[in-house]
């Protein structure tokens, strides 16, 4: 009796997590594939037929987002790196007592909605604000300069928004980090670089990998930074779908475009994995 | 003009106390949404199970609603659930002065909620209810003149209950010739103009260092990088028609794909600075772009908070006019109370009040003596009270008769933005 209750347990205590799974993340999935195979319009209603031309007619439509979706996110997952990697570092290793409060002060931007802030980017990048109009007032840029409206302006938004999503994981990576083993690389006469190099970045590869997946997942499904700070030459995969879910009521195309950035993201993250190893993948999930 | 803050002192956002009292389902839809889960077993079943029917609305079920005789057995509720856009109507310390007048007249209680931000979010909020033949809490929504939403409320699903005239004496009196039978709705079957505005071009003189006149001047070569265009498809299309000499309300297929011929030679030259949502404003202001496609009524916003060099022009080529139109949704609540707000409202002096805040196009000419006296910046706008010279140039949008043809629009439009 009681072994038949042990052995049920574990299913019936996971119970709510599956139900979880099946409700908010298996049924809205099914819902997308559906939707995409779906042909019809809002007024005479959708019918289930098969259509996978869907597919590749909105890949033929919208290649070019798809692939400048993947080249913003990609770029801007690289810099958030390049610069949230000395942040974590810094304050694993030297931010002594005060290692909250710098936490805390990378957070905080986060008590304002992220819209608000990028509102904030464009005016502050606009053409005659305070940043280029002063420049240009002394004579340091020409008067035609402008940073809004380029490519250069939604990735650096991009990257500013996505930076916490990429110390966090990085900063408790590193901070696992037993300094024993820092120290004996030293006595086995590396250099500091090399230290670095061979012992510090292989053990903080969870966190590495955390902190892509964060930010690039994201970043290339993004469509805030590239309407408030993009001009007419940088549209992304998120404007689309946005565009063709709520202004044109455009369901199957918005649910195929969804279905193919999932397969997309999803061989990214793959190829990462293979890369990189999977004990990493792991150890992030865990 | 009150302070943008008001809505902060209400308290608890009313929406949400409405939300949280009223329900929302009927334990039958409960339980068939239950049996639908239960019944769906296999993911191929699931699948296909997922067709959707249409809105399309094709049976004659609801078609007494809104005769004579259906007006008739209506009564006078006291209550008034009005849904409205942010910041359109008079507001003095979180009140509405002339809600206040109405219940003061009328006895009738006004809920006023500003949950509209915009036409095709709302429509996704309201249309599932609509589906299902249940009343939305709405007595009166806004919605906008060029939208497709409208469309599927009037003239598709037809989701709004036929307005009955005998009880709007003062709508046949004082509504403008600008809003009375327009396109998308002939006779004013269902609806009753609440604002209007232009949707024309706005420039900076300093930075333009000339006079704009002309749809064309939106070509010129010399604004490259600095030319502000709209977002918004159906504005940016009609433009892309004035520009050609072309009337949009009576535009084809082949007028269309020309306009986007046109369109996309200026974004291919440069011109272009960025398609706008609402933020060309901010644009503008900022220096970001010198000539853009604009609303009157921003425009007027603006030059009394801080930007009085900006003007507005209409165009020699013609100038586009939208209206916010109130309407009653089916399955309306308080019907009656929702005609007598609507004739209350085309009073002049109720009209004034409101125009005195809002700033855009009041469908009450008559209200223009009385701002002239109380509040002569107003009154004289030529922004609020268009002169006939302006009204001469006014185009309407076209109107699409199904989805194909909004889809086809879209397909020559969209690219444009997108790419």
């Amino acid at each position: 009796m009681s072994s038949v209750r042990a052995r049920i347990a574990p299913y019936l205590l996971s119970f709510p997590g599956w139900f979880w799974l099946g409700l908010f993340f298996l049924l809205p999935i099914i819902t997308v594939l559906s939707v995409a195979l779906q042909t019809g319009n809002p007024d005479t209603g959708y019918t289930f037929t098969w259509h996978w031309s869907e597919f590749s007619t909105v890949l033929s439509n919208y290649n070019g987002e798809l692939v400048r979706s993947f080249i913003y996110g990609g770029i801007s997952t690289l810099a958030a790196f390049v610069i949230a990697y000395p942040m974590a570092y810094w304050i694993a290793f030297h931010g002594g007592l005060h290692k909250s409060t710098y936490l805390f002060i990378i957070l905080l931007p986060f008590f304002v909605s992220f819209v608000i802030r990028t509102l904030a980017w464009q005016f502050l990048l606009s053409d005659n604000g305070i940043v280029l109009g002063s420049l240009k007032s002394i004579g340091l840029l020409p008067q035609s300069t402008h940073v809004l409206s380029t490519p250069f302006a939604v990735i650096a938004g991009l990257t500013y928004n996505a930076l916490p999503y990429m110390v966090l994981p990085l900063y408790v990576a590193i901070e696992k980090i037993d300094r024993r083993v820092v120290r004996a690389a030293g006595d086995l006469y590396a250099s500091g670089v090399q230290a670095f190099f061979r012992v510090i970045l292989p053990l903080s590869s969870a966190g590495i990998f955390a902190g892509f997946l964060l930010v690039f997942v994201t970043n290339v499904g993004d469509y805030v930074n590239a309407s408030i700070l993009g001009g007419p030459g940088t549209t992304m995969i998120g404007n689309v779908i946005q565009n063709s879910y709520l202004e044109n009521l455009d369901y199957p195309t918005a649910s195929a475009l969804s279905s193919i950035l999932m397969v997309l993201l999803l061989f990214v993250i793959w190829l990462y994995a293979r890369v990189f190893g999977t004990e990493a993948v792991e150890e992030a999930v865990a | 003009m009150s302070s943008q803050d008001d809505s902060l002192e209400q308290g608890v956002d009313p929406a949400l106390l409405r939300g949280l009292t009223e329900p929302r389902f009927t334990r039958r839809q409960a339980l068939k949404v239950g049996g639908a889960g239960a019944g769906a077993l296999s993911i191929g079943a699931l699948l296909s199970a997922c067709g959707v029917a249409g809105t399309a609305n094709n049976s004659s079920k609801s078609s007494s609603v809104g005769t004579a005789a259906w007006w008739k057995k209506q009564k006078q509720a006291g209550i008034l659930d009005f849904a409205n856009w942010p910041l359109y109507i008079d507001t003095s310390h979180g009140k509405h002065p002339s809600l206040e007048q109405f219940t003061k007249a009328t006895g009738i209680k006004v809920n006023y909620f500003e949950v509209i931000q915009d036409n095709a979010p709302f429509y996704a909020q309201i249309s599932p209810t609509l589906r299902s033949g249940q009343s939305i809490g709405y007595d009166i929504v806004v919605m906008t003149s060029n939208s497709w939403q409208l469309t599927e409320m009037l003239n598709i699903n037809k989701w709004a209950v036929p307005l009955d005239h005998s009880q709007l004496p003062n709508f046949a009196k004082y509504a403008s010739p600008l809003v009375t039978s327009p396109g998308y709705d002939p006779g004013n079957k269902y609806t009753a103009a609440w604002q209007s505005g232009f949707t024309g071009i706005a420039y900076n003189p300093q930075l333009t260092g000339r006079e704009i006149t002309s749809v064309h001047d939106l070509w010129d070569p010399k604004f490259k990088g600095h030319v502000g265009m709209m977002s918004d498809n159906t504005e940016l299309g009609s433009l892309g028609m004035l520009a050609l000499g072309i009337d949009p309300q009576h535009s084809t297929v082949s007028d269309w794909h020309k306009a986007a011929k046109l369109l996309n030679q200026q974004k291919a030259s440069g011109l272009v600075r960025q398609y706008y949502d609402q933020s060309y404003i901010k644009a503008l202001e900022n220096g970001d772009t010198w000539i853009t496609q604009a609303w009157s009524g921003d425009i007027y916003q603006a030059n009394n908070s801080g930007y009085p060099h900006l003007k507005f022009v209409v165009p020699k080529e013609g100038v586009m006019i939208w209206t916010d139109n109130m309407l009653i949704p089916l399955h309306a609540k308080h019907p009656v109370d929702a005609l007598k707000w609507m004739n209350f409202y085309y009073q002049p002096k109720v009209a004034a009040e409101v125009a005195d805040w809002v700033d855009y196009i009041t469908p009450v000419p008559d209200a223009k003596p009385i701002l002239v006296k109380q509040d002569p910046a107003v009154g004289k706008s030529p922004l609020v009270f268009p002169t006939a010279a302006m009204n001469k140039k006014v185009h309407q949008y076209y109107n699409f008769k199904n989805y194909n043809e909004f889809q086809t629009w879209n397909n020559i439009f969209n690219p444009i933005i997108q790419a």
